[in-house]
């Protein structure tokens, strides 16, 4: 809310300077978003007297003006204003002055004809154009007679631009801060000032004999609508613009000055925090007025002209049958306050909040009613706002007010009484305070109390403009603010030891990524949400795509079932942006639906994709392009420092589309299949705007499930190993694995290492053969190992793998 | 002549070819010929038989003498000629020691990952333990076990994800702390935890707003837990972060789930306080919020609030790193630009 530091002094002896006062605002109660003053780097701008007004000869729209700016003579300024008239007050911007933004106003020809200043539109001196008043915003500002402005007076002065406005951002417990009293209440507390308060009283002049339950008569359907719903008639209205005081008010706050009747509607909102509404009696097909929900297919136009189809809950406020405004939102066109209104049936309710914001949400009507509609209002200031805002009216209008107000609905509720001990607010806030600081602090709030001294037990009573004040901890909070939150000691919990330890889980998800940034990947951080085809691309597990139910854009629709498909958006970014070498991995979580209304099933999954050259070329060494072994050797590192119990073994597929068929390998420990390496298929290449890709993707979940070797020392052979090599020529398609599975079964007793270290299909072999040289290493721990042992075992190898795969030793 | 001159002129003559020997295989035929069986000093011994018994052993000595100081002229010849072929070698193996090093691979974590790891470990210090969750959480948990019921206003502040009425992608990660009070065996102790994670909100993302940010959650419950804990807490977190020169000042906010609720600023480390651009002239930025748990938030956990209390804080490592950094746009956190990512490399 925009507090002008000048309506505050009102209420309070302010002997603190704008910007202080914020910070004390800030630090105590709610977060301050400015400090402003609308005056801020204006310079030599002046009321001025429009004397003789001429048509420019050489233009159609302007005029030569001529300008009492109170100095011996006249100046003249050409102004292309449409609403440039003679004697008028208006806005002059002298020669050598600052306007909006610091634009500097020179002397100047406009067509041939010296023009010696500017005379200025309220949004070139820096208001906004939404506070402007509507005669005014496509024009010059023309003050009005009550200003009683001079020429020559400074014209931020007149205006009331040198007041200082602090904007609060109030949080959605502090609906008392959304009036100037209840600002007034909190600032006197924190200050520890006294406040007063003045209102209008009506004269008798303002009084009409007509009674206002014979005009109209009042009923709320249900009372959870609007426990409060209370109405005046004020009679013989003239309507025309308010005192140049309220509009000067009006416009600091942010409103927009209508006339005289709406702008005592505001006012007294801005006063009281109560919003108000006016319907034009006469227009007001029946005068029964009923507060009910809209009920199905009801179309209503609102004061901004707009049609708007109803939800059946939305509230109305209905004369008759017929709605005549959106409860609390906004009013109706129909029945809007007009140039010809005589008379006005003020509406003065308490709506129930959330009905309120249901409808301001649905219609996007977030009118500053509605706000505190929402946020809560004071129960026990609504009486005297309908007063203040009748007495106003009429005195303004030169209206009469009715006898009596028609009462709907009025349902206070009780003032809060809340137990609080010292004992309780010195543990809870870790302080010492007596008993005469905590009393001290409710009184400066206004909070009515009852001491029990010996035990010192406080009986607080919240009063009704504190609403959110319910229970002992909102106490706390009135007491640890008021007191400052400077204050409070500075400790640390005490109390039983607790052991802070990552859980094994967590220790291996961060030991994975500390493996594989050793490899050379960079850790990457991409979306969860996603389109809902990439979420589907190279899913581990079949299962249905989990989606949002009213997604922002297309592009974050679904929730992802692989990390690879964020990763290749990542590379495909980076490569439009000519990055070439690319390695990336990714830990997270992936997702799928686990039956309706229920959470989906989370897994853990860790990827890594890798496009160029994982090492940069240099003088040095030259570029080597990621092929599928390499990634194969990134993954193969990364399984061994897991320290997984059971075999990793890789098994050809071709089962997953967006991988290339042949260069794609599933991955199993023991039998248990975990994921898969490969490169990227062409196709998906190209669809994802990339360049050759490999990549892999790993159930995290179901490796850490998975029995790890427990851990010991293995002694070091003291005794020398023998080994033999051997080349075996073999078909094409014969596989590693296959001569491995071989090896590994015949029964090698002293054989510990397998190193293939040749593989070799080059055209002097026969078509369609290959050559891969191994050498296998023989040790025994306990005794020097016997040549004819070594040679008895590794013939017997030989053998077996001539029978089981027509190998042929080269 | 004489024997004994025979070798003195032997050891003369020898003396020159070995000082004028350049080469290691001439100076090893030089020690073959003179020292060998065949050699001259051999021969000259063979005379010996020829003198008389007193003058053998004098001769025969003074031979051992030639002999020894010829060998050990050779040998140390040999050890000048080997060092300074040891130079020459050494000087043709010298290299540029300029040239850049050979590359080698080398990942980092993502920023945001270190200043999560960072407040991890700080806390795990500190006795806390680390829970994660669901990121698709239900609305029990994400908002009305956190004091949101259905129709509350502060619902708005955050907008969901919604998968079903019941379901919805978290928008905190306060869930965790629901879930695991809910858990917890207070007579085994306090509480102590941090929740980092992935949530999510209906934003539209642009340089300062992101559908999918971080955020890091603790939580201490116990039964003589005061403001004052949380204050000196939320200290030691920013001295942490940030360094000992950084002041923490609260300022009263408003969170369902708290009450006492406070906002927390830090020294701005941009002006050190001063007031500048970046903390909009106040000398403070806004880092966390949080507060003294509410009692109805402990009441639907199980958590008996007349008995165990305790604070809450949450704060956000997207913001943090954007702060800390000077990262101008929170899309970058998620783009992953290798340029980008490969700039935080270094540590502290
Ligand atoms: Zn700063």
């Amino acid at each position: 809310m925009k507090l002008s530091y000048e309506w505050l002094s009102e209420y309070l002896d302010l002997n603190i300077e704008p910007k202080d006062l914020a910070e004390k605002i800030e630090r105590t109660a709610v977060e301050v978003d400015s400090v402003k003053r609308l005056d801020y780097k204006l310079k030599k701008i002046v009321v001025g007297h429009t004397l003789e007004v001429e048509m420019h000869p050489d233009s159609d729209h302007l005029h030569i003006v001529q300008v009492d700016v109170g100095e011996e003579e006249p100046i003249q300024i050409v102004c292309g204003a449409p609403n440039i008239a003679a004697d008028q007050d208006v806005i002059v911007a002298m020669h050598g002055s600052r306007i909006k933004d610091n634009v500097k106003i020179k002397r100047s020809k406009m067509r041939g004809v010296p023009s010696n200043g500017m005379i200025c539109a309220l949004q070139e001196i820096g208001f906004d154009d939404a506070v402007v008043p509507k005669d005014y915003v496509d024009g010059i500002y023309v003050f009005p007679a009550d200003s009683g402005v001079e020429p020559g007076d400074s014209v931020m002065e007149a205006l009331g631009m040198d007041d200082d406005v602090i904007d609060t951002d109030i949080t959605p417990n502090r609906g008392d801060m959304f009036s100037m009293n209840g600002n007034a209440t909190e600032i006197g507390a924190i200050l520890n000032e006294d406040v007063t308060f003045e209102s209008i009283v009506p004269s008798d002049s303002d009084q009409s004999d007509q009674d206002s339950n014979e005009q109209i008569s009042v009923k709320v359907s249900d009372p959870v609508f609007a426990p409060v719903y209370k109405m005046k008639v004020i009679n013989n209205l003239t309507v025309e613009d308010s005192p140049f005081w309220l509009q000067k008010r009006l416009m600091k706050a942010g409103i927009r000055p209508i006339n005289n009747l709406v702008d005592v509607t505001n006012y007294i909102m801005l006063k009281y925090g109560q919003p108000l509404h006016a319907f034009d009696y006469d227009q007001l097909p029946e005068k029964t007025i009923t507060v009910d929900k809209a009920g199905e297919n009801v179309k209503f136009t609102t004061l901004d002209g707009e049609e708007r189809d109803l939800r059946a809950d939305d509230l109305l406020i209905k004369s008759g049958d017929v709605p005549v405004a959106l409860a609390g939102v906004m009013g109706g066109m129909d029945s809007e306050i007009s140039d010809g209104t005589k008379t006005v049936a003020l509406e003065a309710a308490i709506f129930d909040p959330i009905l309120v914001r249901k409808t301001a949400r649905y219609h996007v009507l977030h009118s500053e009613a509605a706000t505190r509609f929402e946020r809560g209002i004071d129960f026990s200031s609504i009486d005297n706002a309908l007063d203040e805002a009748a007495t106003m009216m009429a005195q303004l209008g030169n209206g009469q007010i009715s006898q009596n107000t028609v009462v709907g609905n009025e349902v206070i509720p009780e003032e809060k009484q809340i137990k609080i001990s010292l004992v309780r607010i010195n543990k809870v806030l870790g302080t010492e305070l007596s008993a005469d600081e905590v009393g001290d602090i409710f009184d400066r709030l206004g909070f009515e109390y009852d001491l029990d001294e010996v035990n010192g037990n406080f009986n607080v009573v919240a009063p009704l403009r504190r609403w959110d004040i319910s229970i002992e901890a909102d106490l706390l909070e009135e007491i640890a603010r008021i007191y400052g939150y400077d204050n409070l000691p500075s400790t640390l919990p005490v109390g039983p030891t607790t052991i802070g330890s990552l859980t094994d889980t967590q220790k291996i998800i961060r030991d994975s990524r500390t493996t594989l940034e050793g490899l050379g990947l960079n850790q990457a951080m991409s979306y969860g949400l996603t389109t809902i085809d990439k979420a589907r691309h190279f899913i581990m597990a079949d299962g249905e795509t989990v989606k949002v139910d009213w997604p922002m854009t297309k592009d974050h629709e679904a929730l992802r079932m692989s990390l690879i498909s964020g990763l290749l958006d990542d590379i495909a970014y980076n490569e439009a942006r000519s990055v070439d070498n690319i390695a990336l991995y990714e830990q997270g979580r992936v997702f799928k639906k686990a039956g309706d209304n229920v959470q989906p099933t989370e897994i853990e999954h860790i990827a890594g994709a890798i496009t160029g050259s994982l090492i940069d070329s240099s003088w040095i060494n030259k570029d080597e392009k990621v092929d599928f072994y390499q990634m194969k050797g990134v993954v193969d590192q990364y399984l061994q420092n897991l320290n997984l119990n059971g075999a990793v073994q890789y098994r050809a597929t071709d089962q997953y589309p967006e991988m290339h068929p042949g260069r794609t390998a599933n991955i199993f420990i023991d039998d248990q299949y975990i994921g898969f390496v490969g490169q990227v298929h062409p196709e998906t290449q190209k669809a994802y705007k990339i360049s050759e890709t490999y990549v892999f993707e790993l159930n995290l979940s179901t490796l850490i499930a998975q029995p790890k070797v427990r851990q010991h020392y293995e002694m070091i052979s003291k005794f020398p190993s023998i080994s033999r090599d051997m080349a075996l020529l073999v078909d094409e398609d014969v596989t590693n694995q296959n001569i491995l599975d071989v090896i590994n079964s015949s029964k090698q007793k002293f054989l510990v290492n397998i190193n293939l270290f040749d593989v070799y299909n080059g055209s002097h072999l026969p078509s369609g053969k290959k050559s891969l040289g191994y050498q296998l290493t023989y040790q025994d721990s306990k005794a020097t190992l016997q040549e004819e042992v070594v040679n008895q075992e590794f013939e017997s190898l030989v053998e077996q793998l001539k029978t089981e795969l027509g190998v042929t030793i080269r | 002549m004489s024997l004994e001159d025979q070798l003195r002129d032997l050891e003369q003559k020898s003396l020159k070819d070995i000082k004028e020997t350049v080469d290691l295989s001439k100076l090893n035929e030089v020690r073959v010929n003179l020292l060998g069986k065949k050699g001259p000093i051999t021969e000259v011994l063979r005379g010996m038989r020829e003198l008389s018994k007193e003058e053998r052993p004098k001769v025969g000595s003074f031979a051992n003498e030639v002999r020894d100081n010829l060998t050990e002229t050779i040998e140390k010849r040999r050890s000048e000629l080997e060092q300074a072929h040891l130079e020459r070698k050494l000087k043709r193996e010298s290299i540029d020691v300029t040239l850049p090093g050979k590359p080698v691979a080398q990942g980092n974590p993502h920023v945001i990952q270190q200043i999560i790891d960072n407040i991890e470990d700080l806390f795990l210090g500190m006795g806390y333990q680390v829970v994660e969750g669901p990121e698709v959480e239900t609305d029990r948990y994400n908002f009305e076990m956190m004091n949101l019921p259905k129709d509350h206003p502060a619902r708005d502040m955050q907008d969901t994800f919604y998968i079903t009425d019941e379901i919805l992608m978290r928008s905190q990660t306060s869930p965790v702390q629901a879930r695991t009070m809910e858990k917890h065996d207070f007579s085994k102790g306090p509480l102590k935890m941090i929740s980092p994670g992935v949530v999510y909100r209906r934003d539209t993302d642009d340089a300062t707003h992101s559908h999918q940010f971080h955020q890091i959650e603790g939580l201490v419950i116990d039964k003589h837990i005061t403001m004052g804990d949380l204050k000196g807490t939320l200290e030691t977190l920013a001295q942490e972060l940030f360094g000992d020169r950084f002041e923490v000042r609260l300022r009263p906010s408003y969170f369902p789930f708290t009450e006492p609720s406070v906002e927390a600023d830090v020294t701005c480390f941009n002006c050190m306080g001063e007031g500048c651009k970046v903390c909009k002239y106040t000398g403070w930025i806004e880092v966390l919020g949080a507060g003294m748990v509410h009692p109805n938030v402990l009441k639907m956990a199980g958590v008996d609030p007349e008995v165990y209390g305790g604070f809450a804080f949450g704060l956000g490592p997207d913001r943090f790193a954007m702060l800390r950094y000077g990262v101008d746009d929170i899309r970058n956190f998620y783009l992953n630009d290798v340029r980008f990512l490969s700039q935080f490399n270094k540590r502290g």
